[in-house]
């Protein structure tokens, strides 16, 4: 073996120096521009159409930039936006809305009345290509007056005002797109949100300027700079380099031993995101004691606290204790030994089991192949034999769309709105293209709720169409997802329970 | 006259690739699972909702129908409107494509250079413990994908030291005044320095994976070539003019040695700049294989199928070049 000479250590001195000289820098001592990794790309700007406007991890760079109607608070609680007051007249055939005063957009024009009846006239315009359409056209002959605005009920539409602080419920300014057009539009966005786009390179970064004249106060930030990285050992190590002050969306395990570093801290809430099983009406789920014995066996805490290093909520209904129709009385529990009672009423044993395959992502979620993996351990030992098959999520939502899922398959739901529209309703109604049960019964429990004025009447309505499910095991929920933010301890986040990352609510220590 | 020959029966060929590429990826990627309009229904639409999706995107017509659709277009020009991104596709591919050959074009020197410095240092001290040495590196290098690679740059270089970017491609707080995609080369054309370091620093670590596996088969088969060169009759009759072994390895021996390595450089480029796809998406590089995922996971069928045909393009123009070159190097082809 060599000996360590004089001109070996004088070499790696020397290029250790010329690194040093030519490094990146490391953590940030005061940090003057904020940089967040982000784990996707924008493909869009326009928050209103297309694919990215019904992508939820997107909404919180469009929230950076333009504001909702009505603004939802970290708790999913609405709050007065651009609009600060809003309703329905008494008989319901009209909603009206005052309209925020001396809010300007990012090139200085002011905001108006005007510009939130356009938007709301334009999302509601098949033409334009909203994804949520078929919600906006429930109102119509949208009218500005002074800082009113008025519209005709066309179809009662309980959660009108809801889906004004959800998907595509953005507020854009009128002039400057009928000026510059989508083209010119999507080549330089305005909004009147805390931040203003400064430079965009797709598939690369965007860097935002504080508004300095944000109606909710300038953001702490002056400059932030969003970079797309979009594979989670990238997002790691640019943390753990000190490359970005704050990311989301990494391994738990990854998690955990990095918010032990010195320079970096944790942040972990639950969000409005929950792992489920599809429960397909085919054989064999037509036997409700497969049904049941499937959800039964289930040990949810353990898959949780094995599998998701204690990140995760267990829960027995599409609700998640955030949402306004969650019962905690509806309960389905981990009971093995009632599992296999039921399947040998039906004839299945651990020694003749009930077969059927179960569909699942590999990687789309976190540990989603691993959880299965567990559930069907678990179900081997009462009497199911379930086959994986690991498929993409585009052949998910194809399978799901034709109604040709497996008999149960595994998907996540996400409901940022916590309306119970959003999670069960289309979820588990039958004629909805997302749903694969298409019992004739949960159908008619299902469809008067849909327009159902009295809003006590309806809650509860919902509460007792998650009782039945439960009862029946009409679908298997398994968890809420916890979504892990890791760091610089020089930055304060609030987290979202939606799961945005609002860079505006991020603070200095 | 031959050559002239070859060379337009080679360009009737790329054509007849390009055609067969089309179809092939035309016709797999409707056939596989996944549909583009299944992933872009808002939860309360219709069987009419549907119908109308799929027709406005032209997906309601016979796969033959379609295919003649959109080669029509390309003829014309036009390769369709990406369905993710709601812009036209050549555009965006034309628009990525630079970053790519750059990075591609970046990773090939750095293979050659590491490759020959290897070869002829091996071929140099040959039979020793470091040639042995370099065996030994080289068959790492073979026998390591370049996304390990990648992932061993990213801790080592990017983590523990933090000497290069991790991600991107240029720093985002720097003013760029480049009027084509081709940073680096405007870069140093506009004498902006500054520029092309930083976006040196952010290629390094992504061309540096795909170099390395590159980088051990030249340098085993031009050590290979080398040394059987060697012991030719002109090698010897050089040493025994009084040469010194440097001078006939580099400039007797080499000559001869490189052409079949060149051959292979040529194909393996072709495998390289597939390598990008997984490198650049590591690196959140913003080149062609990145937007190629994306478009995979959105199930873009435009977009798909111009970054594929561009990719084509780019293979049957890599292999042309490597094999005209080839024959203008080799006297026995240029001349036959």
């Amino acid at each position: 073996m060599s000996e360590l000479s004089r001109r070996t250590v004088l070499k790696g001195t020397t290029a250790l120096a010329v690194a040093g000289m030519i490094g990146t820098k490391a953590y940030a001592q005061g940090i003057d521009e904020l940089v967040i990794a982000y784990n996707v790309n924008l493909p869009s700007w326009d928050p209103t159409v297309g694919l990215s406007a019904v992508n939820p991890t997107l909404q919180g760079i469009y929230q950076s930039v333009f504001d909702q109607f009505i603004l939802q608070q970290p708790d999913l609680s609405p709050a007065p936006g651009l609009i600060t007051e809003w309703g329905w007249n008494d008989d319901k055939s009209q909603i009206w809305m005052k309209v925020r005063e001396g809010v300007t957009w990012h090139d200085g024009s002011p905001f108006t009345a005007e510009d939130v009846a356009w938007s709301l006239t334009r999302a509601g315009d098949e033409a334009t290509g909203n994804p949520i359409q078929f919600i906006w056209s429930t109102i119509g002959n949208i009218k500005a007056d002074g800082n009113m605005v008025t519209a005709d009920v066309v179809r009662f539409e309980p959660t009108i005002f809801k889906w004004m602080y959800f998907l595509t419920g953005y507020v854009l300014p009128k002039a400057y797109y009928e000026k510059v057009g989508p083209e010119g539009f999507e080549a330089a966005p305005i909004g009147t949100g805390p931040y203003m786009v400064d430079k965009f390179e797709r598939n690369a970064f965007v860097r935002l300027k504080a508004n300095p004249n944000y109606w909710g106060g300038k953001p702490e930030f002056e400059t932030v700079t969003i970079k797309f990285v979009t594979d989670a050992a990238s997002r790691v190590a640019e943390i753990e380099s000190g490359n970005a002050h704050v990311t989301i969306e990494m391994p738990y395990e990854e998690y955990d031993r990095l918010k032990a570093n010195a320079n970096i801290e944790g942040t972990s809430a639950p969000i409005s995101d929950i792992g489920m099983i599809f429960l397909n009406d085919v054989e064999p789920m037509l036997d409700e004691n497969v049904r049941k014995a499937a959800a039964l066996a289930i040990d949810k805490k353990l898959i949780i606290d094995r599998l998701l290093s204690g990140y995760g909520v267990p829960i027995d209904t599409l609700q998640t204790p955030d949402y306004i129709a969650y019962d905690p009385s509806i309960t389905v529990g981990y009971d093995p030994d009632k599992a296999m009672e039921l399947l040998a009423a039906s004839g299945f044993s651990p020694d003749n089991p009930v077969k059927f395959k179960i569909q699942t992502t590999r990687g789309f979620k976190p540990k989603d192949y691993e959880i299965i993996q567990a559930i069907v351990g678990l179900w081997r030992k009462v009497g199911i034999e379930a086959e994986i098959e690991v498929y993409e999520i585009a052949k998910h939502f194809e399978l799901r769309a034709a109604d040709t899922l497996a008999p149960a398959a595994f998907y996540n739901w996400g409901n940022s709105v916590g309306d119970p529209t959003t999670s069960t309703g289309f979820a588990m109604f039958g004629p909805s293209p997302h749903s694969v049960w298409d019992g004739e019964d949960l159908v008619g429990m299902i469809g008067p709720l849909w327009g159902e004025a009295d809003e006590e009447k309806r809650i509860q309505g919902w509460k007792d169409v998650d009782r039945y499910i439960a009862d029946n095991a009409l679908v298997i929920p398994l968890m809420q997802y916890v979504q892990p933010i890791l760091h610089s301890s020089d930055v304060q986040v609030t987290p979202h329970a939606s799961g945005a990352l609002l860079p505006h609510l991020m603070k200095r220590s | 006259m031959r050559l002239l020959q070859t060379l337009l029966m080679r360009l009737a060929m790329m054509a007849i690739t390009l055609f067969g590429a089309a179809v092939i990826v035309f016709v797999v990627i409707r056939v596989v699972p996944g549909n583009p309009i299944a992933m872009m229904l808002p939860p309360g639409a219709s069987d009419e909702d549907i119908a109308r999706l799929t027709a406005h995107y032209g997906l309601d017509k016979s796969i033959p129908e379609q295919f003649f659709v959109w080669l029509g277009g390309v003829l014309h020009g036009d390769f369709g409107t990406s369905i993710s991104l709601r812009q036209p596709v050549m555009p965006l591919v034309l628009g990525r494509l630079p970053a790519t050959l750059e990075l591609s074009i970046f990773a090939l020197v750095l293979a050659v250079i590491i490759g020959g410095a290897m070869a002829l240092t091996g071929t140099r001290f040959r039979g020793g413990r470091t040639e042995a040495v370099i065996d030994v590196a080289n068959g790492a290098g073979l026998s390591i994908p370049d996304f390990l690679w990648a992932l061993v740059l990213i801790l080592t270089l990017g983590v523990l030291y933090p000497v290069f970017h991790i991600s991107g491609r240029i720093s985002p707080s720097l003013d760029l005044p480049f009027t084509t995609q081709f940073y680096v080369f405007e870069s140093i054309l506009r004498l902006r320095f500054d520029l092309w370091w930083d976006l040196l620093k952010h290629m390094f670590m992504p061309a540096l994976a795909l170099a390395i596996p590159l980088a051990a088969i030249i340098g085993q088969l031009l050590k290979q070539s080398l040394k059987e060169t060697m012991h030719l009759d002109y090698v010897v009759l050089a040493r025994t003019k009084g040469y010194g072994e440097n001078h006939v390895i580099l400039f007797d021996a080499l000559r001869n040695a490189v052409l079949p390595t060149l051959t292979l450089i040529g194909v393996q480029f072709t495998f390289l700049i597939g390598g990008t796809v997984i490198i650049e998406r590591l690196f959140s590089y913003e080149g062609l294989g990145n937007m190629a995922i994306d478009a995979v996971i959105n199930r873009d069928l435009p977009l798909i199928q111009g970054i594929v045909l561009v990719f084509a393009l780019l293979f049957t123009v890599v292999n042309l070049v490597v094999d005209l070159t080839y024959a203008l190097l080799n006297p026995r082809l240029r001349h036959a």
